[in-house]
């Protein structure tokens, strides 16, 4: 198959995947055979166009004129390959682990469940594989509404309330920021293809690019950069599948991702780095970083610590963007991945503890490793990589991070980085030291091990070893990366 | 040889059809008669746009009279295209009809509804098609009146009071206006658009002419609902049989934003807009504001269908704003949004109109639930309202690209921001509708409601398909608006 053919195709497979889904809803094994299928095949899809890229191909095609001058271009470089690799690979083992979740949890309306869940990968692949900023903007938004029923799945009040804050702050950040920063570029440059070296340069002064950077950087409401991040707590409302794949992948990295592909192929950084219009921006990703892990440690829902984790995350990839030096866009794309394992894993695990013990909050999970040796070994693993500690994945992303940091003279960034990484212990640890160091509630000796259902420890224990196997062998996202910034 | 004919016969056909349905007294006959004309209607529009997009403007001359002394048709791209929206509307708003009018209005009164409808048609047509300014004020009569009528028809007494608003209100535009043009006649002896726009340079400067400019302005003002003339709107849409709402609501105000485009570009000229008379600045501040006070007013309405009429005056104002940057990004923003406002208000009438007939009510409380007992109908809503939000894929976006664009080119990026902000009060009033009815409940002591027949699905779907086929597929909307700007702004095209 050809590179343009498996563009058009890992789009449309998981809207394919969606009708099959839904027309299989009286069939529940049918049904979720259809979702592993569409999975599975979405990410061999993907695959098929990782030796082209690394190869310097660059497969590309432009679909239609959707405004004069602007069409709906869709094109497979390696940045979006790091993001699209991921979000497909996760969503195979998400798919495994959510059979288990569902069921084990009994949640109704499972078959919108999937519908939505399969839209959702298909509007995160179209922005990978985005061509221009229009493009992209179209599958952010789509991205964002097809979320929606998943946040509110459970249609309490409480979900309600939560999708009302998701859905407000996402919208509001796209259309009134992100939308006049890219009809602002259009006005300006005369296109939105992405380009290396980016195109805004001699077309504006300092001044409106500087503006325009803001712009994008908090219209990207996704990478949950403060004070916009308060929707990703309020989407922890959603069944944990979701929050696993969307809220630790596929959403908050469709949303650093954009921040990357802007940074390098709208503006260039070389044009920022001369202009130093990240400078202030990279204090806000780093205030981000510090101030959300330390919400998170006072936090007692583990899904929310967890969210809290994400956002703190998450800024770490800004900063790398907004360090505007190869090393920074490196670091950013390598976090894309670490972060992914490690908080999928932790995800899964906070998933597997509330259907096996029907535990929410951390205060009530003393003991619980011996219960769940399995769980909570994931967990274990899962945190390390968070941390960044070796033989886990999550060190790379920190390493080229605090390079980039080093190599752009910011001290003050490398102190943050470190700190950040002690704060990571402190929100992290003390649910392995509750599990596995502190007696139960109930004092009557073993309770013996409950775990979560089978289809559920696998894919902990798949994306664990992902965490693992990313330590030994970075080289092929490493490459990528080298290639995103040495074109 | 017949197609030589189609500008008369796009008025001929219509006009003869209402008695014709009085003459049968058969309400069914009568929706037979309205659903043929009106697909004719759009086939003739749908040709008549193909001529000029091909081969310039078309001059017909009605009963053979040459133009300054008998009455001239006069085609171009700008009114080929608003022909095109009101026809096209007719069309799907024609079979859906059916079903609601015999729902919310006596049977013995069927034939007069159809025959008023015709009415309503055909004048709203003529507006555009004439190029006599007088002519213009007859068929602007024609459609005020019948309208006035269908809407004293809907089913609450309130319609009474609604349409009797309406008809105080419009009488004064439609006086204002014919003063003006009188006006006009008295500075230039003569009625024949053309004519007066070459004749109108030499007195410009006189205060006879701004005066009438100021007249035809505020009348028109009235007849397209600006704010603050839009008092009679929300009344008038909220108490209007669910046909008609719909009908008016994606027709009539787009017709008298039409004609005030016409009068200040053609007639008078961009160049006198500008220079002598502070009409941009008029147009642009109260567009904004009125876009946002309609909005917030929006937010607070339990009738959904007032809900969506105060939209409308909202939308109004983004039409409106878009003819203000009198340049042809902006004008080609403003037309677009002629047609594309229509398509998504249309659709989200069309939704009303298939919960009224179920329930009877369209208040929001009684809306409860409705998301899983009337499925195709709220998500043809939502669909509707994501077009009104403005977000991609939809027709709305395609129209708030241009409002935003126009702005930047003019360097006025707060008016770019004001454009944008007030699209999120949109998300407000259109979530309120969603929460309630996929997250609530239905009401307890009320019996199930099923889903709206095909008659009125298929219409609606028809025009939700349109918000996003126009919404991808912008080629055919943007190339019509765009050419008309260029007309309007004389740069040919």
């Amino acid at each position: 198959m050809t590179g343009e053919l498996a563009i058009i195709a890992a789009i449309l497979v998981p809207l394919i995947g969606a009708f099959l889904i839904a027309a299989s809803h009286r069939h529940p094994n049918q049904r979720e055979a259809a979702t592993l299928v569409t999975a599975t095949a979405l990410f061999i899809l993907v695959l098929s166009l990782l030796s082209p890229v690394l190869a310097g191909e660059r497969p590309e095609m432009t679909l239609w004129e959707i405004i004069p001058g602007i069409s709906i271009a869709l094109q497979a470089e390696p940045l979006g390959m790091v993001f699209a690799l991921i979000a497909s690979f996760l969503w195979i083992v998400t798919s495994v682990y959510s059979i288990g979740y569902m069921r084990g949890h009994h949640e109704k309306n499972q078959t919108r469940f999937y519908v939505c869940f399969a839209i959702a990968l298909s509007s995160a692949i179209g922005v990978a594989f985005a061509g221009n900023m229009l493009t992209l903007f179209i599958f952010y938004e789509v991205l964002t509404l097809s979320t929606y029923p998943l946040v509110t799945h459970h249609g309490t009040d409480e979900a309600r309330r939560g999708g009302r804050t998701y859905l407000g702050l996402l919208l509001f950040t796209s259309i009134a920021f992100q939308l006049l920063a890219m009809v602002w570029t259009w006005s300006v440059a005369g296109t939105l293809d992405f380009t290396p070296g980016g195109i805004l340069e001699g077309k504006a002064s300092g001044g409106v690019i500087a503006v325009l950077l803001a712009l994008y950087i908090f219209g990207i409401g996704k990478a949950a950069l403060m004070p916009f991040h308060r929707w990703l707590p309020a989407a922890m409302v959603a069944p944990t599948p979701v929050s696993a794949l969307l809220h630790a992948v596929a959403v908050v990295k469709a949303g650093v991702f954009t921040v990357l592909k802007v940074t390098v192929y709208i503006f260039g950084i070389d044009v920022l780095a001369d202009l130093g219009s990240s400078r202030w921006l990279m204090y806000v990703a780093a205030a981000t970083i510090l101030f959300a892990s330390l919400i998170a440690i006072r936090q007692d829902n583990l899904k929310r610590r967890l969210a809290y984790s994400t956002i703190s995350q998450l800024s770490y990839i800004v900063l790398g963007a907004m360090l505007v030096n190869p090393l920074g866009i490196i670091g950013g794309g390598m976090h894309i991945a670490m972060h992914a394992f490690g908080k999928i894993t932790l995800f899964f695990c906070a998933g597997a503890i509330l259907v096996a013990a029907h535990k929410t909050e951390i205060s009530q999970m003393k003991g619980i490793g011996r219960a769940m040796p399995f769980t909570m070994t994931a967990f274990l693993i899962g945190s390390l990589s968070i941390i960044g500690v070796p033989p886990m994945g999550g060190m790379w992303g920190k390493w080229y991070l605090a390079l980039g940091a080093l190599e752009a003279d910011h001290i003050v960034l490398l102190i943050v980085l470190m700190l950040s990484s002690l704060l990571s212990i402190g929100y992290l640890m003390p649910v392995v030291i509750q599990a596995f160091f502190r007696s139960g509630d109930q004092p009557s000796g073993n309770p013996g091990i409950h775990e979560a259902p089978l289809p559920c420890l696998i894919a902990q224990s798949v994306s664990a070893m992902g965490c693992i196997a990313l330590f030994i062998y970075p080289d092929p996202l490493f490459r990528l990366m080298s290639m995103v910034v040495s074109p | 040889m017949i197609a030589a004919h189609y500008p008369a016969l796009q008025i001929v056909v219509p006009l003869i059809a209402a008695p014709l349905c009085v003459l049968l007294r058969r309400g069914m006959l009568a929706w037979l008669i309205t659903v043929a004309v009106s697909w004719l209607a759009f086939f003739i529009a749908i040709q008549l746009l193909q001529q000029v997009m091909a081969s310039g403007p078309i001059s017909y001359e009605l009963g053979g009279w040459a133009a300054p002394w008998g009455i001239e048709y006069r085609i171009d791209s700008v009114n080929a295209f608003v022909l095109l929206i009101v026809t096209g509307i007719s069309a799907v708003v024609a079979p859906y009809a059916r079903a609601t009018v015999d729902q919310e209005i006596p049977e013995e009164r069927h034939y007069l509804f159809y025959s008023a409808y015709l009415l309503c048609l055909t004048g709203l047509l003529g507006i555009v098609i004439t190029g006599d300014a007088f002519n213009v004020f007859v068929f602007l009569e024609i459609s005020s009146l019948s309208s006035y009528v269908l809407i004293s028809l809907g089913k609450d007494r309130k319609a009474l009071t609604a349409a009797y608003q309406y008809l105080v209100m419009g009488t004064i535009g439609a006086t204002f206006f014919l003063i003006g043009v009188g006006l006009v006649y008295a500075m230039t002896g003569t009625l024949n658009m053309a004519d007066i726009a070459a004749r109108l340079d030499a007195v410009e400067n006189t205060r006879t002419v701004l005066a009438a400019f100021a007249f035809i302005t505020v009348g028109l003002g009235l007849k397209l609902a600006l704010f603050p003339l839009h008092l009679w709107l929300p009344n008038a849409y909220a108490y209007a049989p669910s046909a008609v709402t719909v009908f008016l609501a994606a027709t009539a105000t787009k017709v008298a934003i039409y004609t005030m485009l016409r009068f200040v570009f053609t007639l008078f000229g961009a160049d006198f807009a500008l220079d002598v008379t502070l009409l941009a600045e008029f147009l642009m501040a109260l567009a904004i504001v009125g876009v946002f006070a309609a909005s917030i007013t929006a937010i607070f309405q339990n009738n959904i269908k007032r809900m969506l009429a105060y939209s409308s005056v909202a939308q109004v104002g983004y039409m409106v704003l878009g003819v203000s940057f009198f340049s042809v990004t902006g004008l080609t923003g403003g037309i677009v949004h002629l047609f594309n406002h229509a398509m998504m208000k249309g659709a989200l009438f069309m939704a009303l109109g298939a919960v009224f007939y179920r329930l009877g009510t369209v208040h929001l409380d009684r809306m409860r639930g409705l998301g899983r007992q009337m499925p195709l109908t709220m998500f043809a809503f939502v669909i509707g309202g994501f077009s009104l939000i403005g977000l991609p894929l939809t027709v709305g976006f395609i129209s708030k690209w241009y409002l935003i664009l126009a702005a930047l080119e003019r360097g006025w990026w707060p008016i770019a921001a004001l454009v944008l902000l007030s699209s999120l009060l949109a998300v407000a009033y259109v979530w309120r509708v969603i929460e309630v009815a996929y997250f609530r409940d239905p009401p307890a002591n009320h019996p199930k409601v099923t889903e709206a027949p095909l008659s009125l699905l298929v219409p609606m779907w028809v025009l939700v398909l349109a918000n996003i086929y126009f919404g991808v597929d912008t080629s055919l909307t943007i190339g019509v608006a765009e050419s008309a700007a260029k007309s309007l702004l004389g740069m040919g095209g």
